[in-house]
C-alpha cells in the first residue's frame, strides 16, 4: 500500500500543488491548513510521514515537530525559507529527518521523501560501502577507489564519512558530526570539519564536480550524495 | 531672500549661465561730465593695449580736447558712419565694421547717446547690447543722472533734465568704475574751460555745477555703484547657493562707547535700522584710553554690546588710535550709509582745543549720512576719568625727587667748572627721565621740583626762590616746557605700542584659535577644539551645548568631569533661545555657576558656550568680553560652515535616494512584469495542449523572478542596516559549490573550472553572505558569457591576501567605467534588455563584501576575453591553518 503523506501548509494553492506531486509519484495524501488540524489529522489518520510548512497561521511549526516526532513511525519533513538555517538546525535537533528550502523544486523534495521513508524505522548503522557511479569507498579498509585509482582515508575522515554514510541522502549537521567524528575531546570546531571535508572531496570527488558526492547543506551540515 | 540655505537658486544660475560667452561690459560712471571718464576709459584702455589685448576705438568724443586727442593715439579707430541720409548728417559708430572687425574689446564713449534716426538702434547702449552678444567686451563711459532710475531724483534738485536715459539693468550686470574728482576740482575745471558743454547748454548747466549739486550727484553715482556692486555679489552669492541676507541698500553703523547714554544710541540705530529695513552694527572703537577703565566702564561697555546683539544688530570693536580714525576706517569697509554717533556734553573749552570729533566725522565722510543725538545720562567722564593712570604712581614722585637730589648734588659739586646755563642742562636729565617713564604729571612735578631746586641753590642771590636776572626766568619755563614736551611725545608712543601690542595679542589669539579650528571636518572633534582652545586661553573650564530634540545637550567638554545642574541647563536654555548671555556675571539666573554664552551665525543660534571659572569667580572679566565674543563668533561660522556643508551632503544624499527610489520603481515593474507576463502567457497557453518549452519557460522566468526578488530582500536588509553577521571559517570550495548548485539555471550551458589550489586556507566571512555575493556573480557570469564558455572560479593566496575570481569569456565591461558595475541599477547600456536582471546583483555583492571586510573589484581579463571579478579577502580573515596541534 502507497504510504500515506500528511500535507500541512496554510496555503491552498501549495497543498494542491504538493498532492499533485505526490500523487503522480503514487503517495495518498491527507492535508492540514494549520497546526490543530495537523495534529487531529496525524492522530486519525497515521501518515507515514509529515511535510510541515513551519510558517503556520495558529502556532510555530517548529512546536509541532517534536509533537508529532513523538507519534510512532511518523517522520516529519520541515518546508522552510530560503535563509532560515537557524530554524533549520533546530528543527533537524528536534527530530525532524530533512527540510526543503522554499521555493523547491518537485524532483528534490521527492528524492527527499524517499530516502527519509526508505531509513524509517531502521535502526543507523552505517553501509560499510558507499558507491556513487564509479565510485566506491570502502570504509572498513578506509580505502577510495575512484577510476581505478585508489587512496587511503586518514582516522577522521573515515569518521566523518561514517556519520554521513549512516544518513545517506539526508542531511547532518555539523554539531552531529562533530560530536560522531571528534567526540567529546578538545573542543571540536567547524574549522576542524571543513579541512576534513575539503580533504575528502579531493580524494572522492572529480575536480569538476565538487559538491557531487558530498553537498555542504549552507549553514546546516553536509549531506551525502550515494546510490546506496 | 529665502532662508533656505545651499540650494542655488535656479534663476540665478540661469542667468550666469546666460552671460557665458558675452563679451564684458565695463561701465566709467561719472557724477557730472567734466569728471575724466573719457580720459580714464582711454587711459585703462592704453594700458590693455600695452598687455597685448585686441583693443579699437567704436566712438570716442575728444571734444576738440588735446590731452584727450593725445591719448586716442595708437588706438586702431573704426571710423564713423558718415553720410548723409534725407538730407540729415549721419555721424553714428559704425557697429557693422566693429562686427566685422570683431576686436576682443571695444571702447565706446558716451552710453545714453542717442543715435540719429535712421541708424540700426534708436540708442548706442543697443548698439552696446549687439557688440557684447557678439562675445566682443566693451568699455563706456556714463554719467549718473543718465540712468533711468535717477533720473527724476536728479531732476528734483537740478532743476535740468536729461533726456538720454539708459536702463538700470544695464548697469547691473556691468563692472563699474566711478571716476570721482571731488566737487571743488570739478568747480575749478570748469573755470579753467576745461569742461566741455554744448553751447546751448551753457547757461542751464552753470547751474547744474554748483557745490551742493556736485555733491548730491557724487553720492547718488557712489551710492549707485556700490548697490551695483551689492547686487552683483547678492547674485553671486546666489549662484554658489551660499545662504544669507546680503542686503543692498543702506547699512547702518552706530558708534558706541562706554560712556553712559550709550544705550540709547544703539536703540536709536534699532529705530532707524527698522526703519529703513536695513542691518545695523554697533562699533565701539577701542583706543589706548581703554586701559584706564575701571570695572564700572567695562560692564557698561559689556552691557551696551550685548544690548544691540539682542536687539538684533551686529557688534564689532575696532582697535584705533582715536575713535575719529577708527569710526572713519569702520564706515568705510563697511560701506555704510548712515552713521550714529551721540555728541557728549563737553565743555566748549575742550572742543575749542579738540574740535569737535561730530563736526569732522561730517566732513571726512561726504557720502555718509550722520545722525548725531545727545548723550544722555552724564557729562563726558573722559575729563574726570581717575585712577593712577591720570596722575601717576606714587613711586614716580618718589624716584623723580631722587633723581632731581641726586643731580643737585651732582651740580653743586661740579659748580666751580659748570656755569649756570650748563647747570640747568643738567636738569633736564631728571625732567626727561620723569616725563617718559612717568608720564605727563610726573614730568610736570620733575620740572616744578627741578625749577625751584635750581632757583633756590644755584641762581643768584642762593638760597632764595627770587630770581634776580630776567634771563634766569626762561631756564625755568624751559624746563617746564621739556616736560611736557617729553612726556605727551612718550606718552604718544607707549600708547601706540601699547595698542598695537594688545591689538597683536588679539589678533594672534583669533588667528591661533581659526587656524586649530578650520581644518576641522567633523562637528564633535571641532565642539572639542573649540572648547579646548577657549579654556586654554582664558583659564577656564568650558562646555558647548548644542541642540538636540527639545532641548541642548553637552557636545564637548574642556574636562570630563562637568557639573551642570537643572538650574545651569535652563541657563543655558534660555541663552540659547533668547541669544543673549545668562548664568553667572549676566542678568539671567546669575546664581548658576556657569556663564553661558550664545552662538549665533546668520542671525540663528547653533550652540550655547558654558563658562566657568574652577575658583569660583566670575568667568570672564569685562576686559576679556569682546576677545571672547568675537572667538565665538569665530567659532559660531566654522560651526556653521559644517552644519551647511553637511546639510548640502544631506540634500545630495535625499536626491540620490530619490534617484535610486525611482530607478527602483522602474527597475522592479520591469524586472517583476516580464517573467510574470511570460509565465501568465505561458500558462494559459498550457490550457490548449501540453508544449514542453512552455514549460521551460515557465521554469527559467520563475527562477530569474525568484532571483530578482532575494536580491529585492537582500538589498532592503542592507538600506535597513539590518544585517547581522554570522561569520563562521568557511572553506571556499564548499561556498563556490553551493553557489554554483543554487545558479546552475543561469549557469546552463556553461561549465564551471574550479581553479584552487589543495591548500587555500579558510576564510572567516558570513556564509550566507558569501554565498549571496557568489551567487550573484556567477549569475552575471552565466548572464554576460557567450554561450557554450567556459566559467573559471580561480583562488590565489599571495603576500597574505587571498583572492577568489570569477572569470567569463564574453563582451568585457566597458574600458575606464568597469567599477561602475557596482552602482545600483547599473546596466550599460544596450545590454540590459537582452540580458534582463535588474543592476542590484552587484550593488548587494558590493555591500554584502564591504559588510564583511571583503574588497570586491571588476576588471576586464587580461586576455581581453571577458570580464573577471574578484572578490579579495584581507589577511585578517584567513584563518591559520587549524589543523596544527589537533589530530584530523
Amino acid at each position: 500500500m502507497a504510504a500515506k503523506i500528511l500535507v500541512v501548509d496554510d496555503e491552498l494553492s501549495i497543498r494542491r500543488l504538493l498532492r499533485n506531486t505526490l500523487e503522480r509519484a503514487g503517495y495518498q495524501v491527507v492535508e492540514a491548513a494549520n497546526g490543530r488540524e495537523a495534529l487531529a489529522k496525524v492522530a486519525s489518520e497515521h501518515p507515514s510521514a509529515v511535510l510541515l510548512d513551519l510558517g503556520l497561521p495558529d502556532r510555530d511549526g517548529l512546536e509541532l515537530v517534536p509533537l508529532i516526532g513523538k507519534q510512532e513511525d511518523v517522520i516529519v519533513l520541515v518546508i522552510s525559507a530560503r535563509d532560515a538555517t537557524d530554524q533549520k538546525v533546530a528543527a533537524l535537533d528536534l527530530g525532524a529527518v530533512d527540510y526543503v528550502t522554499k521555493p523547491f523544486d518537485g524532483e528534490e523534495l521527492l528524492a527527499r521523501l524517499r530516502v527519509a521513508l526508505r531509513h524509517r524505522g531502521v535502526s543507523e548503522t552505517a553501509p560499510r560501502i558507499i558507491r556513487k557511479g564509479a565510485l566506491e569507498i570502502d570504509l572498513d579498509q578506509r580505502l577510495v577507489r575512484r577510476d581505478g585509482e585508489e587512496s587511503h582515508l586518514t582516522r577522521k575522515e573515515h569518521d566523518v564519512l561514517a556519520v554521513l554514510a549512516a544518513h545517506v541522502g539526508r542531511v547532518v549537521t555539523h554539531q552531529r558530526i562533530l560530536a560522531a567524528a571528534w567526540g567529546g575531546d578538545e573542543d571540536p570546531r567547524v574549522e576542524y570539519l571543513r579541512i576534513v571535508i575539503r580533504n575528502l572531496r579531493q580524494k572522492i570527488e572529480a575536480p569538476g564536480a565538487v559538491g557531487s558526492v558530498i553537498a555542504n547543506e549552507l549553514g546546516v551540515g553536509y549531506r551525502l550524495l550515494a546510490d546506496g | 531672500m529665502s532662508g533656505e540655505l545651499g540650494r542655488p537658486s535656479p534663476e540665478a544660475l540661469l542667468r550666469q549661465a546666460s552671460q557665458e560667452g558675452l563679451g564684458r561690459l565695463k561701465i566709467f560712471l561719472g557724477a557730472a561730465p567734466g569728471v575724466g571718464k573719457t580720459y580714464e576709459m582711454l587711459s585703462e584702455g592704453a594700458a590693455r593695449r600695452r598687455e597685448g589685448v585686441d583693443i579699437v576705438i567704436g566712438v570716442v568724443e575728444t571734444h576738440g580736447r588735446a590731452e584727450t586727442e593725445a591719448l586716442t593715439r595708437g588706438f586702431e579707430i573704426i571710423p564713423r558712419h558718415v553720410g548723409s541720409q534725407e538730407n540729415r548728417a549721419l555721424d553714428e559708430m559704425d557697429i557693422d565694421a566693429i562686427l566685422a572687425r570683431a576686436p576682443r574689446l571695444v571702447l565706446v564713449d558716451e552710453l545714453a547717446h542717442t543715435n540719429v534716426a535712421g541708424s540700426r538702434h534708436p540708442k548706442r547702449f543697443q548698439d552696446v547690447e549687439e557688440l557684447l552678444a557678439a562675445g566682443i567686451d566693451v568699455y563706456s563711459t556714463i554719467n549718473i543722472q543718465h540712468l533711468e532710475s535717477l533720473n527724476d531724483v536728479v531732476a528734483s534738485f537740478t532743476r535740468v533734465r536729461v533726456r538720454e536715459t539708459v536702463p538700470d539693468s544695464i548697469l547691473e550686470r556691468a563692472e563699474i568704475e566711478v571716476v570721482d574728482i571731488p566737487p571743488d576740482e570739478l568747480i575749478e575745471r570748469l573755470k579753467a574751460g576745461k569742461v566741455y558743454l554744448p553751447q546751448e547748454a551753457t547757461r542751464a548747466l552753470s547751474h547744474f555745477f554748483s557745490k551742493s549739486n556736485l555733491s548730491a550727484l557724487r553720492e547718488l553715482a557712489l551710492r549707485r555703484a556700490a548697490q551695483a556692486v551689492d547686487a552683483q555679489m547678492l547674485e553671486h552669492v546666489r549662484a554658489l547657493g551660499v545662504g544669507g541676507t546680503w542686503a543692498g541698500g543702506d547699512r547702518i553703523v552706530v558708534a558706541v562707547s562706554e560712556l553712559p547714554g550709550a544705550d540709547g544710541l544703539v536703540r536709536a540705530a534699532k529705530r532707524i535700522g527698522d526703519a529703513l529695513r536695513a542691518p545695523w552694527t554697533a562699533v565701539y572703537v577701542e583706543t589706548p584710553r581703554a586701559q584706564t577703565f575701571g570695572e564700572a566702564e567695562h560692564r557698561r561697555l559689556a552691557a551696551v554690546m550685548n544690548l544691540a546683539t539682542q536687539l538684533g544688530g551686529e557688534v564689532a570693536t575696532v582697535p584705533a588710535t582715536s575713535v575719529l580714525e577708527g569710526i572713519r576706517t569702520f564706515v568705510a569697509e563697511a560701506r555704510s550709509t548712515q552713521l550714529i554717533v551721540g555728541k557728549s556734553q563737553r565743555s566748549r573749552w575742550f572742543e575749542l582745543r579738540h574740535g569737535s570729533v561730530v563736526d569732522r566725522l561730517v566732513r571726512e565722510l561726504p557720502d555718509v549720512a550722520v545722525h548725531v543725538l545727545p548723550l544722555v545720562g552724564g557729562a563726558g567722564p573722559v575729563a574726570t576719568a581717575a585712577g593712577p593712570g591720570r596722575w601717576g604712581a606714587r613711586s614716580g614722585y618718589a624716584w623723580t625727587a631722587l633723581m632731581v637730589a641726586a643731580v643737585t648734588g651732582a651740580a653743586s659739586a661740579l659748580s666751580h667748572v659748570l656755569d649756570l646755563g650748563n647747570v640747568a642742562l643738567l636738569y633736564l636729565l631728571p625732567v626727561m627721565a620723569a616725563a617718559s617713564l612717568f608720564g605727563l604729571r610726573t614730568g610736570l612735578f620733575a620740572g616744578l621740583a627741578s625749577s625751584l631746586t635750581y632757583n633756590f641753590f644755584f641762581l643768584p642771590p642762593t638760597g632764595t626762590l627770587t630770581v634776580s636776572n630776567p634771563e634766569n626766568v626762561i631756564s625755568i619755563f624751559v624746563l617746564l616746557g621739556v616736560a611736557v614736551v617729553t612726556s605727551q611725545l612718550t606718552a604718544r608712543v607707549r600708547a601706540q605700542a601699547d595698542l598695537a601690542a594688545s591689538s597683536a595679542r588679539t589678533n594672534a589669539a583669533l588667528a591661533g584659535f581659526l587656524r586649530r579650528l578650520t581644518p576641522m571636518g567633523d562637528p564633535i572633534e571641532l565642539a572639542r577644539a573649540i572648547c579646548e582652545e577657549l579654556a586654554r586661553l582664558f583659564g577656564l573650564q568650558t562646555v558647548l551645548l548644542g541642540p538636540a530634540g527639545t532641548g541642548l545637550v553637552v557636545q564637548a567638554a574642556s574636562e570630563a568631569d562637568y557639573r551642570l545642574d537643572t538650574m545651569e541647563m535652563a541657563a543655558a536654555q534660555w541663552a540659547f533661545d533668547t541669544s543673549t548671555p545668562a548664568g553667572k556675571g549676566s542678568g539671567t539666573l546669575a546664581a548658576s555657576e556657569w556663564l553661558f554664552q550664545p552662538l549665533r551665525a546668520g542671525g540663528k543660534p547653533l550652540a550655547v558656550m558654558g563658562l566657568a571659572r574652577d575658583s569660583g569667580g566670575d568667568p570672564v572679566r569685562p576686559d576679556q568680553l569682546p576677545l571672547l565674543v568675537s572667538l565665538l563668533d569665530q567659532a559660531a561660522l566654522v560651526l556653521e560652515r559644517l552644519r551647511l556643508e553637511g546639510e548640502m551632503r544631506g540634500v545630495e544624499e535625499v536626491r540620490t535616494r530619490d534617484r535610486l527610489r525611482a530607478a527602483l520603481l522602474s527597475s522592479v515593474s520591469h524586472d517583476l512584469r516580464t517573467p510574470l507576463t511570460a509565465i501568465m502567457a505561458a500558462a494559459a497557453e498550457l490550457h490548449h495542449g501540453n508544449t514542453p518549452d512552455l514549460i521551460g519557460t515557465i521554469e527559467s522566468e520563475a527562477a530569474r523572478l525568484n532571483r530578482f526578488v532575494a536580491n529585492l530582500l537582500d538589498m532592503a536588509r542592507v538600506e535597513a542596516g539590518a544585517l547581522r553577521l554570522k561569520v563562521e571559517a568557511v572553506d571556499l570550495t564548499d561556498a563556490v559549490s553551493g553557489a554554483a548548485h543554487d545558479a546552475r539555471r543561469a549557469l546552463e550551458g556553461h561549465a564551471i573550472e574550479l581553479r584552487v589550489p589543495p591548500d587555500l586556507p579558510l576564510v572567516r566571512v558570513d556564509q550566507q553572505l558569501l554565498h549571496h555575493c557568489l551567487l550573484n556573480l556567477l549569475d552575471n557570469a552565466g548572464r554576460y558569457a557567450d554561450p557554450g564558455t567556459a566559467i573559471i572560479v580561480e583562488g590565489v593566496h599571495e603576500y597574505g591576501t587571498l583572492m577568489l575570481s570569477i572569470l567569463d569569456q564574453g563582451p568585457g565591461l566597458p574600458a575606464g567605467r568597469e567599477s561602475e558595475v557596482f552602482e545600483t541599477f547599473r546596466r550599460f547600456e544596450g545590454s540590459d534588455r537582452a540580458v534582463g536582471g535588474t543592476g542590484l546583483g552587484l550593488a548587494i555583492v558590493k555591500a554584502f563584501s564591504e559588510a564583511m571586510g571583503m574588497g570586491v573589484s571588476a576588471s576586464n581579463r587580461e586576455d581581453g576575453q571577458g570580464a573577471r571579478f574578484t572578490l579579495s579577502f584581507p589577511s585578517a580573515l584567513i584563518v591559520r591553518d587549524p589543523s596544527e596541534g589537533s589530530e584530523i
